[in-house]
């Protein structure tokens, strides 16, 4: 057994860049072309010990009410953290939640969580899925407990915060190092961006993010492909789901939700705050001809986005290079 | 060459200390004690007594209240020459159904005489949208909402057969902090000149204050459950704040 781990740890060292004996450390990582982040570890010490232990929490299923649904059930690496599939989101006892479950990536540069932007910290945005009876139908003093009698729980709290006292402040806290670190910045988009060398679009990408500064980045504005405002982009003529006015009850509001990211766009399927679109093609030809003219339709939509087919690929093929592949397949991330 | 050293070292927080004096209003003391409050629940008069007792609201109309817990945070403490002290990390939640959490405790108060109190009903502004907290505002209290951040500053529930809602539900939780539905409240009370509250190092003087939990449903607007018995923020939940803004704290008597 003992001989079965060194081998394997030896097989992973092999497997770096460089062969170190140490683990790498665990870096929050600023890509050149994104702004000063919003969030910074200030109240919130980065380390190996706490990400780990956040990473942990993250697919732990035994959290939740039946014991299956972790946080990673529904946020799911290989679909950027998103639920593949899942209209709207999937928690326990097959509980279908009312909206479609959001990417998490770039978190540390969002002021607002959740499509309505109720939720203003990082730290506290797990605290409604694991209370939630949809999502994971918990809550926290059963989740303390059952990490204070399960090894190595109390043992990794002491490694991240230095006492094995459990308590809601430091198992947030050690999510949050681990959502926190999810930065993807390193698409094709980026390195043309960034101009690192040998990469360009090709000719139809490149018409393709020319049409899409001409007709979406005035909401989905670069370098996050959101402006991090709240529209309503005619989805329906009257929502079902009241999205912003839930938080701020102002009536403009109603049927807003924030803009979202596209960057993994290809991998986040299917799309929209209720999952409703399976396919790039459903939502470019939304808003080429299914616009409707809700009371709360952004202005700038009134006569839609006319898109004739060519446009339609070549935006399409801008979209696929916003595609984060080492993102997506960094094991850093996965579950281990 | 040493002592002269020694020396500046000395003099640098004297420095430090006597700067900070002259630009601020802060009390300064060379000791510090301990003093405590206690909140005495009661419903117009009578002791609060939860889940039981009937009471009437400023309508005549009969409830019963089976959760009331709220909070008091940023205690500041005003002397008769006008200076003052905000005793760091004072948040506070008082949950009738818990009556060690009734009678608080403020330790590192600089001695003095003070003549005024102050504090918020609820929490500032800034801790709604922080990080992850512990102690009184740890959101396992069931005082913070998780989907849209901030506390509850003030939760009273409870039974009217007024409500219409099912089980006669009386919800009024409390919160918010943003225009035009902003609750934050502050409460500042004058201390008798004569019977300050005295903060020594061999006295802990205790204060007393009644609070009306029924002071939600009266004051600017006399609220009837038959039609307002459910608020979870919002407007409504301001009319309520600006109820309970003067009338649910009194400050009965110090004993010093
Ligand atoms: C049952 C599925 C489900 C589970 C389990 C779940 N989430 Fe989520 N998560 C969602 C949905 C749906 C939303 C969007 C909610 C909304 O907009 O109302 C969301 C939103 C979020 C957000 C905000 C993202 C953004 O861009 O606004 C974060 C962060 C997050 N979840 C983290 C977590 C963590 C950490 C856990 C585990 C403790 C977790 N989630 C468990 C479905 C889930
Ligand atoms: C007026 C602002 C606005 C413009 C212009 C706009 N969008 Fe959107 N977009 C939104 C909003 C708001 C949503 C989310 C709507 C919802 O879920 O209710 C959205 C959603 C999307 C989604 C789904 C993303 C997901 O993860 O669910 C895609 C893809 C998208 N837009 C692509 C585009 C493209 C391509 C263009 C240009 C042709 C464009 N948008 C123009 C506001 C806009």
């Amino acid at each position: 057994m003992l001989f079965l781990s060194i081998a394997l740890m030896y097989a992973c060292s092999k497997n770096e860049d460089e062969v170190t004996p140490e683990e790498k450390k665990i870096t929050f990582s600023v890509p050149a072309n994104f702004p000063a982040p919003a969030y910074n570890f200030e109240d919130n010490k980065l380390s190996n010990a706490g990400f780990t232990l956040g990473k942990k929490l993250f697919y732990e299923g035994r959290l939740s009410a039946d014991k299956s649904v972790s946080c990673g059930s529904c946020h799911q690496q290989f679909a950027a953290f998103t639920q593949l599939d899942h209209k709207v989101s999937h928690g326990v006892n097959n509980c279908q939640g009312k909206r479609n479950t959001p990417p998490l990536f770039n978190l540390a540069w969002q002021k607002a969580f959740f499509w309505d932007g109720g939720v203003k910290n990082i730290e506290t945005s797990p605290l409604n899925a694991i209370t939630d009876a949809c999502e994971m139908g918990t809550n926290i003093e059963t989740i303390i407990a059952f990490l204070k009698n399960t090894a190595p729980y109390p043992d990794l709290f002491k490694q991240a915060f230095g006492s094995t006292e459990i308590n809601s402040q430091v198992i947030l806290k050690s999510i949050a190092q681990f959502t926190a670190v999810l930065v993807s910045g390193n698409s094709k988009y980026d390195k043309v961006i960034r101009k690192e060398s040998g990469i360009a679009f090709t000719s139809t990408e490149l018409a393709g993010y020319n049409l899409f500064k001409e007709k979406c980045t005035s909401c989905h504005a670069e370098p996050f492909f959101t402006d991090f405002s709240y529209r309503n982009n005619g989805l329906d003529l009257v929502s079902t789901d009241e999205g912003r006015s839930h938080i701020t009850g102002a009536a403009s509001d109603f049927g807003k939700f924030r803009v979202p990211t596209l960057r993994n766009i290809e991998y986040t399927s299917p799309y929209m705050h209720d999952g409703r679109f399976y396919s790039l093609d459903e939502v470019l030809e939304h808003y080429n001809s299914g616009v409707k003219a809700s009371t709360n339709l952004d202005a700038q939509l009134k006569t839609g986005i006319p898109l004739n087919t060519t446009e339609k690929e070549q935006i399409k093929a801008f979209l696929k290079t916003l595609t984060d592949h080492e993102f997506i397949k960094n094991t850093l991330y996965s579950e281990s | 060459m040493k002592i002269s050293t020694y020396f500046l070292a000395l003099l640098c927080p004297v420095i430090l200390l006597s700067s900070c004096k002259k630009n601020t209003d802060e009390v300064t003391a060379d000791t510090k004690s301990t003093f405590s409050i206690e909140f005495e629940n009661q419903v117009n008069g009578s002791p609060l007594v939860l889940n039981t007792t009937s009471y009437k609201n400023a309508k005549g109309e009969d409830f019963k209240i089976n959760v009331f817990k709220y909070y008091v945070s940023n205690i500041k403490l005003s002397k008769a020459d006008g200076t003052t002290y905000l005793i760091p990390e004072s948040y506070f939640l008082i949950d009738a159904s818990k009556a060690e959490s009734t009678n608080i405790t403020l330790k590192d108060v600089p001695t003095g005489d003070y003549t005024k109190i102050e504090y918020t009903i609820g929490v500032d502004y800034a801790r709604n949208f922080a990080g992850a907290q512990t102690g009184a505002l740890d959101p396992i209290n069931g005082m913070f909402w998780t989907w849209n951040s901030g506390y509850i500053f003030v939760k009273l529930e409870g039974t009217s057969p007024q409500s219409a809602a099912t089980g006669n539900a009386l919800t009024f939780h409390i919160g918010g902090v943003t225009d035009p539905n902003n609750t934050i409240r502050t409460f500042t009370t004058e201390i008798n000149a004569a019977n300050p509250l005295r903060v020594r190092t061999d006295g802990k003087p205790n204060m007393h204050f009644i609070v009306n939990a029924a002071a939600l449903f009266t004051g600017k607007t006399d609220i009837s459950f038959s039609t307002l018995y459910f608020t979870m923020g919002g407007a409504n939940s301001v009319i309520v704040a600006n109820n309970y803004a003067n009338g649910l704290f009194r400050l009965d008597h110090i004993h010093n």
